[in-house]
């Protein structure tokens, strides 16, 4: 209920304090259909945001959106902060004592930083999945659970979740029949598809993902980007990837990060440097850095 | 096929003194490795022998003993209220339960403190935090028992147990119980604590990213995760308060070697340790033979109880490595 008043507020705010931008219109009100893709409205938006780790700055000025259905991806060398740019989206860099998040990172016109906001609620909205696969040691039926159950959702609604959320992360038929055996017994494939199901089942409506395919091989690779397509329809999934064909495969819009030496602390800080149509940054990118990136030249 | 130039024999011979060198340095720690498995298979070995021999005594005493016997001397002596060796009364029973009086309120001190400083340690401080903490913590583990011993006969069998409970000067079971539970917690914190770190934390950062608390990620992921190692570390620490003898010895009240069969904390009594502490060193005037051959009987009951706590939290910990 809080957060529903909080967005309420937000909407209102909104529109006289978000930065003016063309392509994408804070929040919208509620039930809206599918937008057309040209003109898709921004989920989480980033503006100027950069991420610090004690004093020195990981990465600086990122801004961008992610649109609702759409896949965003970010590419770019590693140590160019795509990941600390993913994970200032739902507060997990809260978790590392010394990271800090100037700018504004708002989701549903609300500043995730702000004064009252709850990381907790933040994280139930936006789910994440990991470049590791990262099955609880509980069994299948209990790690898609897990979200649900501290959610506070009613035990009677769970066995109706496991087989949606299991089934939109296209595991269901691998699984069915041994659903109280452990999670660590599937393969890194199953158990990638078991955590993207397990981030489901808290009902999200952004999808962050770090390099979900990188621990995997091609074939269990290929099964998580068909899912993607699917999971789109549903959700707005940011991706974070260092395989260039496959942002070019799965995203609708693409972020292009290198790193770059920083003046003020005389280290390399990442920074986006182009943000477009994927299909843009891949055959008529603007800038230089991005062409030799995509063309191979570099990285 | 053509051989090349012959060489010298002992071309490759090397250095023989060398090698006599590295011969004498393995005979060396070999010898080393099998003193401490020699030492300790002799002690097992003599207490053994030295058990069944009062037992074979208590069948067939000596004249000499005989004539100091009230009652007579038979199996019967193992079975009666209390334990007095002066008396001849063998009454196990007495000094079993007490310790596993003692060993229970330890326990119940020591897990939970315990349990809650490894959380803490490992869930909520802050790295710097930890860094100061964790080595007191392994400090405190250094006290002498005896120090911690007199710290519960004159500070908490009288203002504790004491005052609560309206005992004259508080010595009991409870008050050596308490004073053993503070000597555990360093372990079973410590124990704990490497437990719940060896947690992958990518489990934590699974549990944060479905939207968990700390405080539901500790409890529902990281403690069942680590279950194992909390289990050996409840073992192992119980095996270390059922083994504690000055703590017991100083605080639980009993005088002259003699303890009344009670399953009551608040009353005097002994354990095991601290009768054995007491028939060994003599504070009991009079030591029949008999009553020496007590000690080692106790003991090596001791040492089957203990032995076996051990084997099952290796058994635990062995699960642990397999885990992860």
């Amino acid at each position: 209920m809080a957060i529903e008043a909080q967005r309420m507020q937000a909407e209102e705010s909104s529109k006289s304090t978000s930065p003016a931008s063309g392509d994408a219109v804070s929040p919208s009100v509620e039930g809206s259909a599918v937008a057309v893709k040209s003109e898709s409205e921004a989920v989480v938006r980033l503006d100027d945001v950069s991420v610090y780790y004690g004093s020195f700055r990981a990465v600086r000025d990122v801004t961008m959106p992610i649109n609702k259905n759409e896949i965003t991806a970010m590419i770019g060398p590693s140590g160019c902060g795509k990941s600390t740019v993913l994970r200032s989206i739902n507060r997990m860099n809260d978790l590392i004592p010394t990271a800090r998040v100037e700018g504004l990172v708002s989701y549903m016109g609300i500043d995730l930083y702000g004064e009252d906001v709850d990381p907790v609620e933040v994280r139930r909205r936006i789910g994440m999945v990991f470049q590791k696969p990262n099955p609880f040691p509980k069994s299948i039926r209990d790690n898609i659970t897990y979200g649900p159950r501290i959610a506070g959702i009613a035990k009677n609604e769970w066995d109706d979740l496991v087989e949606q959320s299991l089934r939109s992360a296209a595991i269901w038929d691998e699984v069915k029949d041994r659903l109280d055996d452990s999670a660590l017994g599937l393969s890194g494939g199953q158990q990638q598809r078991l955590c993207i199901a397990r981030a489901v089942a808290t009902k999200p409506d952004v999808l962050l993902m770090d390099e979900p395919c990188s621990a995997l091989d091609p074939i269990a690779t290929g099964r998580i980007e068909d899912l993607m397509q699917e999971l789109k329809n549903d959700y707005s999934i940011m991706i974070v990837t260092h395989n260039m064909q496959q942002a070019a495969r799965v995203s609708d819009r693409c972020g292009f990060f290198t790193t770059e030496l920083d003046s003020q602390s005389d280290r390399r800080t990442g920074q986006l440097v182009e943000f477009d149509e994927t299909e843009k940054i891949f055959s008529n990118p603007s800038d230089e850095r991005t062409e030799n990136y995509v063309t191979g030249r570099f990285g | 096929m053509a051989v090349a130039t012959p060489q010298p024999a002992g071309l490759l011979s090397g250095n023989s003194r060398r090698r006599a060198r590295e011969r004498v340095v393995h005979i060396i720690v070999a010898a080393a490795a099998l003193t401490s498995i020699l030492v300790s298979i002799g002690i097992v070995g003599s207490l053994l022998y030295r058990a069944v021999e009062f037992v074979a005594g208590l069948a067939d005493p000596g004249a000499v003993d005989l004539a100091e016997a009230r009652n007579g001397i038979g199996f019967s002596n193992l079975w009666s209220d209390k334990w007095a060796p002066r008396f001849f009364d063998f009454d196990v029973k007495t000094l079993l339960v007490g310790s596993l009086v003692v060993t229970v309120v330890a326990m119940a001190v020591a897990a939970p403190i315990g349990l809650g400083s490894a959380i803490y340690l490992s869930e909520y401080a802050s790295d710097r935090v930890r860094k100061v903490v964790k080595p007191i913590l392994e400090i405190l583990a250094g006290i002498p028992s005896v120090v911690l011993g007199f710290f519960a006969l004159r500070w908490i069998a009288p203002n504790v147990v004491g005052n609560v409970f309206d005992g004259a000067d508080g010595q009991s079971l409870l008050a050596a119980g308490l004073g053993v539970g503070l000597l555990t917690i360093p372990l079973m914190a410590s124990i704990s604590e490497d437990a719940m770190r060896s947690v992958p934390r990518a489990l934590r950062m699974a549990s944060a990213g479905l939207g968990a608390r700390k405080r539901t990620t500790t409890v529902s992921v990281v403690l069942p995760a680590a279950v194992s190692g909390l289990v050996a570390a409840g073992i192992v620490a119980t095996s270390r308060a059922i083994g504690e003898t000055m703590v017991v010895f100083l605080a639980a009240g009993a005088s002259g070697n003699t303890a009344l069969f009670t399953v009551n904390p608040l009353e005097r009594g002994s354990t095991m340790t601290a009768a054995m502490a007491s028939q060994a060193s003599g504070t009991d005037g009079t030591i029949s033979e008999l009553g020496f051959g007590s000690l080692f009987f106790v003991g090596f009951v001791l040492f089957v109880i203990t032995l076996t706590l051990n084997l099952i939290a290796d058994r635990f910990v062995r699960r642990v490595r397999e885990v992860y």
